[in-house]
């Protein structure tokens, strides 16, 4: 019989935190539905979370919100204040579990008496903890790796010579193989045992099985026992690889039946056994010759996968686990889809999902490309196909880097395709087509890199296909089933005529027209088919869709009543666009549904709330890709298109969609253009009057040295070829300028440069604005911490400007209202500025929403997207009488780094960005937003000790302050040779400490960082010379090795320091969004 | 390109899905039903339950892993769930030409090709599903480019319990407990799944006057086709009720013959239940089964005999999933506990079924 369901009234939810590299968008979307689910009950809620660009964090999804850090003091503090009697666990990643079991483990959770919904804290720790998970799984035979925990690197040796090696070593509790890796001799041991060590007391070492299969089942169980597995997923890559590295399908497509049954078996028998209560994931690694197997690990909580899951089969995962955790029973809740059948039951799937990694390795300097066990993706796509190539082919082109998809892309230049092929890196599905196309059979791919035929077998179909279209001169030539066969096989109309024109292809949008005319000529049109979780057995009442070629009915009845309105999404999170762009994507979904319209949302990412079927009418799992848009567009035949809610992606469709006449909402593509082009906006500024930075686009190193000698070093450089490294740098010098352009960049007639004066010390500023017919309705204006120069999706900005001259703001406003009237705005648009002294320069306009709006949205409390969303549709809308002087309060948005997870990668921030996710945090003054935001993005008040290395004469004045302050709160000061020497003439006691070059003295920088003897290290990288990047290198990676806070910016370093000096932790208010009014 | 002879599907109502053969080229007619299971082919072209069916797989790439060799092991398939495939033929949206698997002997054309079944492949098996789920299961044909047409005909106007049964009684097993097997069309899983219990099983034709072998508990197993042919079988089920009150199990047409016997009807679903996601309920618990299931007829439970009451629920559309007596150890399930393709989590009931022996 039906248990009673214990009612609860107030239930605390954890989130997960700023994005970052193994914990990003996914948790939005887990935490959002675990709200709603709330919500639905009467429950009220409450949330931590400091990511305040996500969409849980929105008026109206909890009832109290608390921009705060994720950690067991914070969390106390709210849980003092709001005396909630249930709290969620399972939603907020690694964050909130980890946060969750030392709230357990310290007894807060009992002295305020309350119960954690869902799977029990000790379940937890079973799982967690590798020796109580290994011991569990041994009581019911199930069989997992076997791992010796060590706490030192002797006995982690030991251990590994027992197992024989290679092994591989983990780093207990810790974030998606964080300090974990492959290690084939001791040498290789001892460094990453060291690391991991650093991470966590405990560290594993475990017999590696590399090469074997790796599968995941998701489960959900319920009070009364009842289990389901939601979808299994397959790793086209195999073990060895983190599966957040790897490339997944879902379903397993390699395994029989018998294989299939028993690991789900084998899934539920854990999870009954372990005592899980909602939703869990079982990793297997499974042999590629019998049926054996072992349990890699168990997660007790919501993941990357479950979301995949979620989407890849359309059931909501984390709704029901959250509802399960109040008490329900699964056959007590309804399929979402269906709305008639129970959620008691398992998905069945008429296609393939296929999701693909999107890394940003670029970015970083240094990083290590290749691939292992540990993650360093920045986020995800998923693609959806009836055919494994069509699915692929999709993903590769969903990953925007550049490539159209398996095959027709730009030539790779591989030196050693065997090593490539072996060791893999972020290229190795492109390396792959590169060995086919020279010959490498699938035996000899599989040999080398262990994955499995039936997927070399289907890339060499789409390879062949290639060669076949690649016999003909002309599109027109191709015979129809040929091309058939390739749009079947996921090839688009890009590929098609390039394999046809080859280097004849000059004009690229001629050609895809060209395609495109033809094979709807020939009526080869793509379908549109539905995700209902039962394979069509029954009706579903959602509007989940994706398009293929594979197929001859569309599932929808369109009627062509122009009520639709379709708003492109941001495609996959990747540094400079991640979850900031999913909120206002769902703002305006969420607007254009309250005006009566039908909301049609396209997008490809699984770890969003704009890709959950209920969030709008329609949605499109699909190619953000021109054709796709058009495909999609001559479906619904929309009243209009909105292109300024999602990034870049669907702001650079622009001109190309207003060239087939496509009603684009909002600011004209003829203007988004003159904004984009950065000839035509230099002139219009010039016209108007405005003053920009300086800047030419130049073809010769001679023509630089030219515009050099008239504007003066240091100069930043935007090669429009690079061919390592990062996209633009900053040069001082000769030297610099020629490292950097003969090593990493080219310059010629083809491949232009563009130069720029780069002003030093300038302050930046943002605003982000709404305005209709090219007047201004709302604007924020903003201004950067740091000085001009670190790139503003890594500065830490302050909402609204506490230091700037009235007559600055003044003028901006000024300048922004011109800028808007010139480009006759209506909608989003964000300008960057520089200021020095009432020296306004622009840097850049975009005339579509920016990062910053959810931020600045949520901070005046006026939601910037709804209103630019009304502008856009034409409705009617009041300008807003509050702005941001009323306000008594200041936000601060801080970026999350995930250096950590980079191994190598130099954690120095520049004109690149490279950060991954971000906070916001509001305090009734500067310091006290300062000192939350900067404890949300992971950092600590130190105890004692300080290492200071602050670059050159101008930073160590800077924070020569901030130096005084600390010595005088008691802190210890340790300082390399210039900043102790600068120190002890102002009169501020150091000790010294030597850089790794001075390598017989003592102490040693590297060795007390080692040694955790310091608890902040402020790192300002002086120049460029080789003798001093070598040096703060290597202290800096050191800091991110041994994870010790680290500072790399002067600016920052003294708010930061003079936040924690001027206030103690405890001083924190603890005040929820809605109490700053 | 492959080339390859192309090939329609024509349904009774006049619909036609055009794809490619890659079976063997032989024009065929039976049922057109479907299945939404993702994995298990081998499985589901062997079970007997499909005979003169022509079996859409819902999930759209198929063939991925080949086809096992067809090894017997003390009169028992290995890997198949009979001796030899039983559907007309094979509707399928995507056909992996190559396989991989380490227990892959065969690639399913080379299969269907020995065993002279047809094969169709690039058909938008969505859509006909849809068709399928709106206008209920319907007859129809597969139609090869060069191969003669063929008239459509309806399997389930013939006993197909009769071709599917075993001719003469096998025995399997040497466990101590004797379990007579009433073969209406049995999949080797459920044999299997007795023998692991050291059960010995005595398989009987399906009309088989059972009554003189001495036996522990009767097994009355799944089949294809109309239970409404079975007449011979009920009759049988009927006396030994009558006689004597050993356990007695039945799976699928299994539970429709005990059902029967207990003088209740069936009748022919819309479109049936094939695959492996099928939820069922306890009746009176909160104990749910995720389920394999392949069946086009329900027993109607308002005709079941006042010494009957169900067991199981189907929770999607609320139909019969089993039935038990009120007093005397005879149950029966409409799904497939033996799995094979498919969930393993009601294999319980043999144990069950074991125990009262």
């Amino acid at each position: 019989m039906a248990l009673d369901i214990k009612k609860f009234n107030k239930v605390l939810l954890l989130g997960s935190g700023a994005l970052k590299i193994g914990e990003a968008g996914e948790f939005d979307y887990s935490g959002s539905q675990a709200l709603k689910a709330m919500k639905e009950e009467g429950i009220k809620t409450v949330l931590i979370n400091p990511n305040i660009a996500t969409v849980q964090t929105s008026e109206g999804v909890a009832d109290k919100i608390y921009f705060l850090p994720v950690t067991p003091y914070f969390v106390e503090r709210v849980i003092e204040k709001e005396r909630p009697d249930g709290i969620l666990l399972a939603f907020g990643g690694q964050t909130a579990l980890n946060c969750g079991v030392k709230l357990y483990e310290t007894g807060v959770l009992e002295k305020y008496n309350i119960q954690v919904l869902g799977t029990p804290v000790q379940a937890i720790m079973d799982t967690e903890d590798r020796e109580l998970f290994v011991k569990k799984l041994d009581e019911i035979d199930v069989k997992t790796i076997k791992s010796v925990a060590v706490n030192s690197v002797e006995d982690a040796h030991k251990a590994a010579q027992e197992l024989g090696y290679p092994v591989i070593i983990r780093a207990a509790y810790a974030l998606g193989g964080l300090g974990s890796g492959f290690c084939d001799n001791e040498e290789q041991l001892r460094v990453l045992g060291e690391k991991a060590l650093s991470f966590s007391p405990q560290i594993l070492v475990e017999k590696s099985l590399k090469g074997w299969k790796e599968i995941e089942y998701e489960v959900v169980r319920d009070r009364y026992d009842n289990c389901i597995t939601v979808c299994n997923m397959e790793n086209f890559d195999p073990l060895g690889i983190h599966t957040g590295e790897s490339i997944v399908v879902a379903p397993t497509q390699t395994l029989t039946n018998s294989e299939c049954q028993k690991l789900r078996e084998l899934a539920i028998r854990i999870v009954r056994h372990v005592g899980i209560v909602g939703e869990c994931n079982v990793q297997f690694a499974f042999d590629t010759d019998s049926e054996d197997y072992r349990v890699i690990e168990v997660n007790a909580r919501l993941s990357r996968s479950s979301a995949l899951a979620s989407k890849a089969t359309g059931y909501p995962l984390a709704f029901v686990a959250a509802k399960i955790g109040l008490g329900y029973g699964l056959a007590e809740l309804k399929n979402s889809v269906t709305k008639t059948t129970p959620a008691f039951f398992e998905p069945a799937i008429d296609y393939i999902v296929c999701k693909i990694p999107r890394w940003d390795l670029g970015k970083f300097q240094g990083v290590d490309r290749e691939l292992g066990s540990s993650m360093k993706s920045v986020g995800e796509v998923m693609s959806i196909g009836r055919t494994f190539e069509e699915a692929i082919q999709k993903g590769l082109r969903m990953i925007g880097q550049g490539m159209h998809g398996f095959v027709e892309n730009k030539e790779l230049v591989i030196p050693d395709i065997d090593k490539a092929l072996h060791a893999p890196t972020d290229k190795r599905i492109f390396v792959i087509s590169k060995a086919f196309r020279q010959g490498y059979t699938i035996d000899q791919i599989h040999e080398l890199t262990k994955i499995d035929r039936w997927f070399l077998q289907r890339l060499y179909n789409i390879i062949e296909t290639a060669n076949e279209l690649e016999t003909y001169n002309k599109v027109a030539d191709v015979p129809e089933e040929l091309l058939r066969l390739a749009k079947k096989q996921g090839f688009s109309d890009f590929q098609i005529a390039r394999a046809c024109l080859k280097e004849q292809m000059t004009g690229t949008e001629e050609a895809i027209l060209e395609v495109r005319n033809h094979r709807k000529s020939l009526g080869i049109t793509p379908v549109v088919k539905q995700i209902d979780t039962l394979a069509a057995e029954y009706p579903a009442q959602t509007n989940y869709l994706y398009l293929s070629y594979n197929g001859v009915e569309n599932d929808v009845d369109y009627k062509g009543d122009k009520r639709s309105v379709i708003v492109l999404g941001s495609g996959a999170y990747r540094i400079g666009s991640s979850v900031e762009f999913d909120w206002c994507s769902v703002n305006a979904l969420t607007t254009v549904r309250k005006e009566g319209w039908r909301s049609v949302m396209i997008n490809y990412n699984p770890e969003t709330v704009s890709t959950d079927y209920d969030m709008c009418d329609r949605l499109y799992f699909d190619e953000l890709t021109f054709e796709r848009v058009m495909d999609i567009i001559e479906l619904e035949n929309p009243h209009g298109v909105i292109l300024s809610v999602g990034g870049q992606i669907p702001n650079n469709l622009a001109t190309r969609l207003d060239a087939q006449n496509v009603n684009i909402l909002g600011t004209s593509a003829y203007d988004v253009d003159h904004a984009e082009d950065r000839h035509k906006f230099s002139s219009m500024l010039d016209d108007l009057g405005i003053d920009q930075p300086r800047w030419r686009e130049l073809t010769s190193l001679d023509d630089i040295y030219d515009f050099v000698a008239e504007v003066g070093y240091p100069v930043l450089v935007r090669p429009s070829y690079v061919l390592s490294g990062a996209a633009m740098n900053v040069c001082s010098n000769n030297t610099e300028l020629e490292m950097f352009l003969k090593l990493a960049a080219n310059v010629s007639k083809q491949h232009p440069v563009v130069v720029s004066e780069f002003i030093q010390n300038a302050k930046e500023i943002e605003m982000d604005a709404v305005a209709r017919d090219g007047e201004i309705l709302l604007y924020a204006i903003s201004e950067h911490i740091e000085f001009a120069g670190v790139h503003s999706g890594d500065a830490t900005i302050q909402f609204p400007p506490q230091k700037l001259y009235v007559e600055t703001m003044r003028r901006i406003k000024k300048i922004a209202g011109q800028i808007a009237q010139a480009l006759h705005i209506s909608g989003p648009f964000n300008i960057q500025f520089l200021a020095k002294n009432n020296d306004i320069k622009v840097i850049e306009c975009n005339l579509r929403a920016s990062r910053s709006f959810p931020f600045v949205s949520k901070v005046l409390k006026i939601n910037f997207i709804e209103l630019a969303t009304r502008v856009m549709m034409g409705l009617p809308v009041e300008k807003p009488a509050k702005n941001a002087f009323d306000l008594d309060y200041v936000g601060i948005k801080a970026s999350q780094f995930s250096f950590s997870r980079l191994q190598k990668a130099d954690p120095v921030l520049g004109v690149d960005m490279a950060s991954t996710g971000e906070v916001g945090c509001i305090g009734d003054d500067t310091s006290e937003a300062v000192l939350k935001s900067i404890l949300s993005v992971g950092y600590r008040i130190p105890e004692k000790n300080i290492l200071l290395s602050t670059g050159g004469a101008k930073q160590k004045a800077a924070l020569l302050d901030a130096a005084r302050t600390l010595h005088e709160k008691g802190y210890n000061l340790y300082a390399t040779g210039g900043s102790h020497q600068y120190l002890n003439e102002n009169g501020i006691p150091a000790v010294r400490v030597y850089w790794p070059t001075e390598a017989d003295k003592e102490p040693q920088a590297l060795q007390m960082l080692h040694d955790k003897q310091i608890d902040l290290v402020v790192n300002i990288p002086k120049n460029l010379t080789a003798a001093e990047l070598s040096n703060g290198y290597k202290i800096r990676r050191a800091a991110i090795d041994f994870n010790i806070p680290l500072i790399t910016n002067a600016r920052l370093a003294d708010a930061f320091i003079h936040a924690f000096c001027s206030m103690s932790e405890d001083e924190i208010q603890i005040k929820s969004w809605d109490e700053y009014k | 390109m492959r080339s390859l002879k192309s090939a329609s599907l024509i349904l009774d109502d006049g619909t036609i899905f055009r794809g490619k053969s890659f079976g063997y080229d032989k024009s065929v007619s039976g049922e057109v039903v479907f299945n939404t299971a993702m994995t298990g082919y081998p499985e589901s072209l062997t079970d007997p339950s499909y005979k003169g069916q022509l079996l859409a797989f819902t999930y759209p790439i198929i063939g991925n892993y080949g086809v096992p060799a067809n090894d017997f092991v003390d009169k028992l398939s290995k890997f198949y769930e009979s001796e030899s495939i039983h559907v007309k033929a094979v509707i399928i949206s995507d056909y992996s030409f190559e396989y991989s698997h380490w227990n892959a002997d065969k690639t399913l054309a080379q299969w269907l090709q020995e065993e002279k079944i047809t094969g169709i492949f690039d058909i938008d098996t969505r859509a006909l599903t849809k068709h399928l789920r709106e206008r209920g299961s319907m007859t129809g044909k597969i139609v090869i480019e060069g191969c003669d047409d063929v008239e459509i005909e309806d399997p389930n106007d013939i006993n197909l319990v009769a071709e599917a049964s075993c001719k003469e009684v096998i025995e399997y097993g040497a466990g101590s407990k004797r379990v007579v097997m009433v073969d209406c069309g049995v999949k080797h899983n459920i044999v299997r799944c007795l023998l692991k219990r050291n059960v010995s099983v005595i398989r009987v034709p399906w009309d088989y006057d059972y009554s003189h072998i001495n036996y522990d508990g009767l097994f009355i197993t799944n089949g294809p086709g109309n239970p409404d042919f079975c007449n011979a079988t009920v009759e049988n089920i009927r006396k030994t009720i009558a006689d004597n009150s050993k356990p007695i199990f039945g799976i699928c047409m299994g539970n429709h013959l005990l059902a029967k016997a207990s003088g209740a009807t069936t009748y022919k679903l819309k479109y049936g239940h094939r695959g492996h996601n099928q939820p069922v309920r306890e009746v009176g618990t909160q104990r749910c089964y995720i389920t394999t299931q392949n069946h086009g007829f329900a027993v109607d439970e308002s005709t079941l005999g006042s010494d009957w009451t169900p067991l199981f629920i189907n929770m999607n559309d609320n139909t019969n999933e089993g039935i038990r007596h009120k007093t005397r150890p005879y149950f029966s399930a409409q799904f497939h506990p033996e799995a094979s393709s498919g969930p393993t989590d009601a294999e319980v009931l043999f144990d069950d079924f074991v125990k009262l022996l």
